[in-house]
């Protein structure tokens, strides 16, 4: 009993943290259509980032943890939000309405870029961060115990406070509608005084402000990192986005959730080395029956 | 490297070149990565060999015959690993190499020594694919990766006295080959694995795994596999409370491991097996002495490389200079090097593997384990 409550807890955790990668896909393919492959490479350069500020922090002798967790996060959030919109403006603008082919190429070149210019830039060592907050809340259930970290609880609170924003801010505020109408019809849009590049732009600036506070999460609390550890969190991301419904926000967080679990349940009661077949195929069965995701809208074709 | 010793090095290689011409010599190679991204390597190597080469020569040589030594660069590279053992066997005339460094450039090269009776002797390859074609010229004085399965499992039983052991690989060939060599011994003490499960490489998350690791209530957790998957393994096994005994091999004899773990106290007790200190044998006090009176620190292979000379040498010595005769030879017979007796079984690997047990401190170092 303690230990299947202990693996939905690790679920939850893990979960989370794809949810929050996975928003940045969604939103990207919700409002131009397009799988920006270099997001799992940003959610990476986020890493780092977070280890630079971790360390300037404390080269001013800033040690107590509410600032130190509050100046990382603000630090990396706004770093990587600038390379989101540099990639943006660099990699996909000049190929607005080109066809869909090109310009995930164009995001395939920007994940290699991304890589490269890491690992000759920081090396290609393994890096790590020094851990901040440490300790555990213990529950005990029959004659075991239930483990949550408090960088555990922390990531669970972090990660449905920035959903949570996100979602208000897309739902009630005008930046949100003005998203929204892009989303919808972008060229209606522009010709009712949206400025469709700029909408365009700031999804991407929010895309990676989400991979960023991921990033700050899960280095904080795995600790150890490289320039190649954004692929295999990316794709498992991406998978979350499209079992969800790609293009839903509440898709990519439920995805998010549902993957995690479902890699926790399968790897602790039956077998980790065949938790990502289970994974894929579960991917696979939700999309015979519901081809567009769980909370995604089937795509009505425009004639 | 040191002005001092790059002179020494090609005075050396004058010397050797400049007795070439005026004797008939047994011409021995050196091959490894004299160049490229490995050339430190290389260069211990032909440390190791030449100053053997050089104690062997002032002690009369073989049989009266000098011995010249010949540089072959593989930069670690099969295709070139072949050339140069083309290179050596046809014009240099070899009849013995020392090398080659890198085991995916050994196995290519042992090919063209063994249809050329070429004896030879790697000072550095682990890979059990050199040794399990069964090619009967082909020798290590290095352990193979195996090996340091039945460590690891010996040392679990007979030390540790553990039952219950949980054994964890990362479904690459180094790490499950390490895993299933030892779970193997493990078994045949009559230890039976209570967990057998496979990782992701490249995930940090093991979460999952770790509270399953729990529900078996392991004392013992092996794991075969690199310290980028060790490091948050441990990390995330101390999270959750677990205190039972983390091993592994050779994968995580790496500073990173510390960092990738985040803090040096969540290796703190880590086990691992790994080649023991070549400068600690008794026999080769000596050598030792020499080398650091000479400036020069017996680093890395530098040993390992010297008593694959010897073993070259005390073959040829005790077969007329036959080397396919020094083959079987070998496959009989013991070896007195610096790096202690060595025996060989059909195969040509070590009878006694060198591998021991090191322990990680609460600093991010590690140390050898008395056994």
């Amino acid at each position: 009993m303690d230990i299947i409550l202990q693996q939905l807890v690790n679920g939850l955790s893990l979960g989370s943290v794809y949810g929050l990668i996975a928003i940045g896909y969604t939103m990207v393919y919700g409002i131009i259509g397009m799988i920006n492959f270099a997001h799992g490479d940003v959610y990476m350069v986020s890493a780092y980032v977070t280890a630079i500020a971790i360390a300037l922090l404390s080269f001013f002798g800033i040690e107590s943890f509410p600032v130190v967790i509050l100046g990382t996060l603000i630090f990396t959030i706004f770093v990587t939000g600038v390379y989101g919109w540099v990639i943006e403006r660099v990699a996909y603008r000049p190929l607005r309405g080109s066809s869909r082919l090109s310009i995930l190429i164009s995001a395939i070149g920007m994940s290699l870029i991304l890589q490269n210019y890491v690992q000759i830039s920081q090396g290609a060592k393994q890096q790590g961060v020094p851990t901040l907050l440490s300790g555990a809340i213990r529950f005990d259930v029959g004659d075991g115990f239930v483990q949550l970290t408090y960088m555990k609880l922390f990531i669970l609170c972090a990660s449905f406070i920035g959903m949570g924003v996100l979602t208000y801010i897309i739902q009630k505020t005008k930046l949100g509608r003005m998203c929204r109408a892009t989303q919808q019809d972008p060229k209606m849009a522009s010709i009712l005084g949206i400025d469709t590049d700029k909408i365009i732009s700031t999804v991407f600036v929010i895309g990676a402000t989400m991979a960023a506070l991921a990033g700050v999460l899960v280095t904080l609390d795995y600790g150890g990192f490289d320039f190649y550890v954004g692929f295999i969190i990316g794709i498992k991301a991406f998978t979350a986005a499209v079992l969800g419904g790609i293009g839903s926000l509440p898709g990519a967080m439920l995805g998010g959730i549902i993957l995690g679990l479902s890699e926790a349940l399968f790897a602790g009661l039956i077998s980790s080395d065949y938790k990502d077949v289970f994974s894929f195929s579960l991917l696979v069965i939700i999309l015979i029956f519901r081809p567009s995701g769980l909370l995604g809208k089937p795509e009505v074709e425009k004639v | 490297m040191s002005n001092a010793v790059i002179r020494k090095t090609l005075v050396s290689l004058a010397v050797a070149g400049s007795v070439t011409l005026a004797h008939a010599d047994v011409v021995i190679g050196v091959a490894g990565p004299h160049t490229g991204a490995y050339a430190a390597f290389g260069a211990q190597l032909w440390t190791g060999a030449s100053a053997a080469a050089k104690a062997i020569n002032d002690a009369g040589g073989i049989d009266g015959e000098m011995i010249k030594l010949v540089k072959a660069d593989d930069a670690c590279e099969p295709k070139q690993a072949v050339s140069v053992a083309n290179r050596l066997v046809d014009s240099d005339e070899a009849v013995a190499v020392v090398g080659h460094f890198c085991s995916s450039s050994s196995i290519p090269a042992s090919n063209i020594y063994e249809e050329a009776g070429v004896l030879m002797v790697t000072p550095a390859s682990t890979a059990p694919g050199l040794t399990d074609r069964g090619l009967p010229n082909v020798f290590r004085v290095c352990g193979r990766d195996d090996q340091q399965g039945d460590v690891a499992a010996s040392y679990i039983v007979d030390t540790l006295g553990a039952k219950n052991v949980a054994v964890i690989h990362d479904k690459d060939t180094y790490g499950k080959g390490l895993a299933d060599a030892m779970k193997s011994t493990l078994n045949a003490y009559g230890v039976k694995e209570v967990l057998y499960e496979g990782l992701t490489r490249g995930e940090k998350d093991f979460n999952a795994l770790v509270t399953k690791i729990r529900s078996v209530d392991a004392d013992v957790v092996y794991f075969g596999g690199l310290h980028s998957e060790a490091g948050p393994l441990v990390r995330q096994m101390r999270e959750q409370g677990l205190t039972a005994t983390f091993m592994s091999g050779d994968g995580i004899t790496s500073k990173e491991f510390v960092s990738v773990a985040g803090s040096p106290k969540y290796v703190d007790g880590v086990l691992m097996t790994f080649g023991a200190d070549p400068t600690s044998y008794a026999a080769g006090t000596e050598v030792v002495k020499q080398f650091r009176d000479a400036g020069i620190e017996p680093e890395g292979y530098v040993m390992y490389s010297y008593a694959a000379m010897q073993v070259v040498a005390e073959s040829l010595k005790a077969t007329n200079l036959d080397p396919v005769k020094a083959s079987d030879w070998l496959h009989a017979n013991k070896v007195d090097t610096v790096m202690g007796t060595k025996s060989y079984d059909e195969k040509g690997d070590l009878l006694v593997s060198d591998y021991v047990m090191y322990e990680w401190d609460d600093k991010g170092e590690y140390s050898m384990l008395d056994m």
